[in-house]
């Protein structure tokens, strides 16, 4: 069997043993000068409380990471931060998933959660102290160990050092001596100037077992005894069994049950193609409710028709609505973007292990603290009776965040009637149909022109459900009436528009929503950037200028966005026939991304052979780690902004499985450049800030080759001329 | 009883002859570097070698596999070929999740064992049956060039 635990966790225990002391760090900001926790006894607790670093006598340097590892780099990057300050030699540095405690709280959602391309952001300054003190304290321990002053002592690759007498001893040796000291109450952090690894290219830590097949996701977690189960969920969301009939379902060998659970109907057995095999012989009669009579074609008539009435305001100057209806050249456009699926690569799953007094959960999840709050309370049992080991995540995208914990939940529910070690597994089936998209949306803007070309008015209004409706973040995200993420990019134009009016509709429906990479910004984006196209095309005037002259007061963007014309030869290189060029540039995430698409039409299908990027995203930590994200986020607006669908009819989502919703394929592949303006701010996110400005890039190039605005996405639904 | 040799080991397992062998590997035999992803070969995830040549072990019968020579990530690097492959991946640091590198890998190990010296084109053809939802293509793609470079200069 195989060991089930959290990437890295394996190596530490078996080291462990061999340890006699060591030095644990770890505190919450503000620093209030703990006690750093010294684990000094041969078997050291696993899950030792505040710790963030583990130093051990060998010499190598655990850290622990409160964010989860999706691919977006946090288990080389948060390292990075630690490493810089407390001089660790980086090749002994290595990598464990933190368990749930308050002390591996976000530093500013108060809860453990990675999302909001916010962990560089908020760990920047917490990650470095941590890194900082335990520095201090190595060193003042070998200061006192060797009677000198501390200020004639100085860290460096793991190592203390005192010049003048040539004395010099490891970390590890230091481990157990500086474990005993206080925490120092502040700490220098170092000068940009001073950096050693911040700032450099470094490899992933998480590499060589991602390529040996040993990095352990959910999926891979196999308990002594576990089964795995498959839940048949209702085909129309807000659906219930009314009855069912497993006969035949427990006739397929292996099959060990089948049991009534609040999602549906539940099969476990000794693997997951016994569960599949059996699923699909149950006869199950829902109770389908008024999601039944649910199809996107009607939802878009409807949301068309709200879209035409004002909403509420989410940002009213001067006075757009007097402006537009005198203005003499107006353009007004209607906009549709449909439901998205994350369709992370690896489908949800969760492991958990419920006994009488105590439940152990292995998932992929970005929202620790709230899947462990609700797992105790669908057990039944207190919080600290409850552990949630954080694996490896196939993909998060968003999925993995989900405030209601609907798959942790499901699990344990699973886990209270089988009464054995289960793991749940959504087939890809179950995953592309289980809810939790990007809402759809239909947006209506009208902009005007004055006498130079310069807009002078605009309205904007946005129709889609709220993704914070109903649940806990709701209170803290909506204020009067207005969820701050359905209006994000738009509520907040960077450019000078003198009379602006944006309003909100946020009808319901039993469809569930959720974030989903670049939240809001992956919509309003593609509306605000078309149409400031569209408005430059109006006034006759090339799209990059003309923007720039309306961010006068948005100098990341003017950055932005000059760098990505010059680097992408806007206006300048000559483009093969039937090539064409197309700009967008979008705030999300307190980072700034501009993006050039070159494009061409072959055969009536839409080719993107080059993305130019340009990023502002503060100080970069990890310059390779940027453009991956970069990289990887260009792709997932474009998987969206060509193939991206998700449709209902009768209540049923029509799409199913990657034949007919496809990310972007290998042959499709554009050439993605990404240029960093170097900056000397504060880092500010990059998970998802490059996914927003594609499709109008896009969408853009394609009206210079077509003449006619591309309005709706996916592109795949456009009749290309 | 069905006898795989899997990674070089000879190995029995008692299952339904029609189990595809991704489960057969990941649930019987804890070999689970071999991903699923989508169980009707649209992702590539789960691609293996059977006697050498790539195939999407969600939709090959164990039975198939009955006496065959089955590699799957964790067996490659017993190959020189194998091994050239995932330290390019290393080198470029290809994976993001990481969730589809195994099928990545195994892809592209196939298609530079038949053909040591693969063209853009080719390349493309060869990949696109793999998803990476994370988007490291290019990556993929200059790690395949890294290794068949590598390949050429270690055969000369
Ligand atoms: S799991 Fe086999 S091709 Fe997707
Ligand atoms: S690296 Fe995440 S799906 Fe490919």
């Amino acid at each position: 069997m195989k060991t089930p635990q959290a990437p890295g966790r394996r190596k530490f225990l078996k080291d462990s043993v061999a340890l006699a002391g060591g030095l644990v760090i770890g505190f919450t900001l503000p620093l209030k000068g703990g006690r750093a926790w010294a684990a000094d006894t041969p078997v050291a607790p696993v899950y030792p409380p505040n710790a963030f670093i583990r130093i051990g006598l060998d010499d190598s340097i655990t850290i622990i990471v409160n964010k989860s590892e999706m691919g977006q780099g946090v288990y080389t990057s948060l390292p990075m931060l630690i490493a810089e300050e407390l001089e660790a030699d980086w090749s002994r540095i290595r990598v464990e998933s933190a368990p749930v405690a308050v002390v591996y709280n976000h530093t500013s959602f108060g809860m453990q959660l990675t999302g909001g391309s916010s962990s560089i952001p908020s760990s920047w300054e917490q990650m470095r102290r941590v890194g900082a003190s335990a520095r201090v304290l190595l060193v003042r321990a070998a200061a006192s160990l060797w009677s000198v002053p501390e200020s004639e002592c100085h860290a460096e690759n793991s190592r203390v050092l005192h010049a003048n007498s040539g004395q010099s001893l490891s970390y590890g040796a230091l481990a157990t001596a500086a474990a005993k000291l206080e925490l120092p109450q502040d700490v220098d952090l170092k000068s940009a100037a001073d950096f050693k690894l911040i700032g450099k290219s470094v490899k992933r830590l998480d590499t060589p077992e991602k390529v040996t097949g040993r990095a352990q996701y959910g999926l891979d977690v196999y308990l002594p005894g576990m089964l795995t189960v498959l839940v048949a969920r209702s085909p129309v969301f807000g659906g219930k069994v009314r009855s069912f009939d497993a006969t035949e379902a427990r006739k397929v060998p292996g099959v060990q049950g089948v049991y009534q659970v609040p999602t549906g109907v539940a099969v476990a057995a000794s693997g997951f193609w016994p569960a599949k095999t059996a699923r699909e012989l149950l006869e199950i009669v829902w109770d389908e409710g008024v999601g039944a009579t649910l199809s996107t074609k009607g939802m878009r008539e409807q949301y068309r028709a709200l879209a035409k009435t004002p909403g509420l305001s989410a940002r009213r100057e001067g006075d757009a609505g007097g402006i537009l209806e005198a203005a003499q050249q107006v353009i007004r456009a209607d906009y549709e973007v449909p439901y998205l699926a994350h369709a992370a690569m690896e489908p949800l799953n969760v492991v958990v292990d419920l006994k009488p007094d105590q439940c152990t959960i292995w998932t992929g999840t970005q929202s620790q603290t709230m899947d462990h709050a609700m797992a105790a309370k669908t057990a039944g049992l207190l919080p600290e009776q409850v552990k949630i080991h954080t694996t490896f995540l196939g993909g998060g995208f968003g999925r993995r965040a989900n405030p209601r914990s609907d798959f942790v939940i499901e699990a344990v529910q699973v886990a209270l009637v089988v009464k054995k070690p289960v793991k749940v597994v959504w087939t890809r089936e179950d995953d592309m149909r289980g809810g939790y998209y990007r809402p759809m949306w239909v947006d209506s803007v009208a902009g005007a022109i004055g006498q130079d070309g310069k807009p002078v008015a605009w309205r904007h209004t946005i129709v889609g459900q709220s993704i914070v409706a109903d649940t806990p973040f709701e209170s803290f995200m909506t204020h009067d009436g207005i969820d701050a993420t359905s209006v994000e990019g738009a509520a907040n134009l960077p450019y000078s528009i003198p009379n602006i009016e944006v309003g909100l509709h946020s009808p319901k429906n039993v469809v569930p929503v959720q974030w989903w990479r670049s939240v809001g910004h992956s919509h309003t984006a593609f509306v605000v950037e078309t149409m400031m196209d569209e408005l430059a095309h109006q006034a006759g005037q090339d799209e990059v200028q003309y923007r720039l002259a309306l961010l006068e007061k948005s100098p990341r963007h003017a950055g932005v966005l000059k760098l990505a014309a010059d680097k992408s030869g806007w206006g300048k290189a000559k483009l093969p026939a039937g090539h064409a060029l197309g700009v967008a540039v979008h705030q999300s995430f307190d980072s700034v991304v501009a993006e050039i698409a070159e494009v061409s039409i072959e055969g009536g299908k839409v080719r993107v052979h080059r993305v130019v990027c340009a990023v502002d995203c503060g100080m970069v930590v990890n310059p390779d780690g940027v453009r991956q994200q970069v990289e990887s986020a260009v792709v997932f607006g474009l998987s969206a902004a060509l193939h991206g669908e998700i449709s209902l009819d009768k209540g049923r989502v029509l799409q199913s499985n990657f034949h007919d919703y496809t990310p972007l394929r290998f042959s499709e592949m554009p050439k993605v450049e990404v240029h960093i303006v170097e900056s000397h701010d504060r880092p500010t996110g990059i998970g998802e800030p490059g996914t927003p400005p594609i499709a109008p890039a896009v969408a853009n190039a394609l009206f210079k080759l077509t003449g006619k605005r591309l309005r709706q996405l996916p592109i795949d639904r456009a009749t290309l001329a | 009883m069905i006898t795989l040799n899997v990674n070089g080991k000879s190995m029995k397992v008692d299952t339904d002859p029609g189990t595809p062998l991704l489960w057969v590997l990941r649930d019987h035999l804890q070999l689970t570097g071999t991903k699923y992803g989508c169980g009707i070969a649209q992702c590539g995830a789960c691609t293996v070698h059977l006697d050498g040549r790539a195939v999407r072990s969600c939709v090959t019968p164990v039975s198939m596999a009955n006496g065959r020579q089955v590699t799957t990530i964790e067996g490659l690097a017993e190959t020189v070929l194998g091994k050239t492959v995932q330290s390019a991946w290393q080198d470029i640091d290809v994976p993001q999740c990481g969730y589809c590198q195994s099928g990545q890998i195994m892809a592209a190990t196939a298609l530079l064992q038949e053909n040591p010296a693969p063209s853009a084109a080719e390349i493309s053809t060869a990949m696109d049956g793999i998803l990476c939802r994370c988007g490291t293509y290019n990556r993929i793609r200059s790690a395949i060039d890294a290794a068949a470079a590598e390949l050429k200069g270690a055969a000369k």
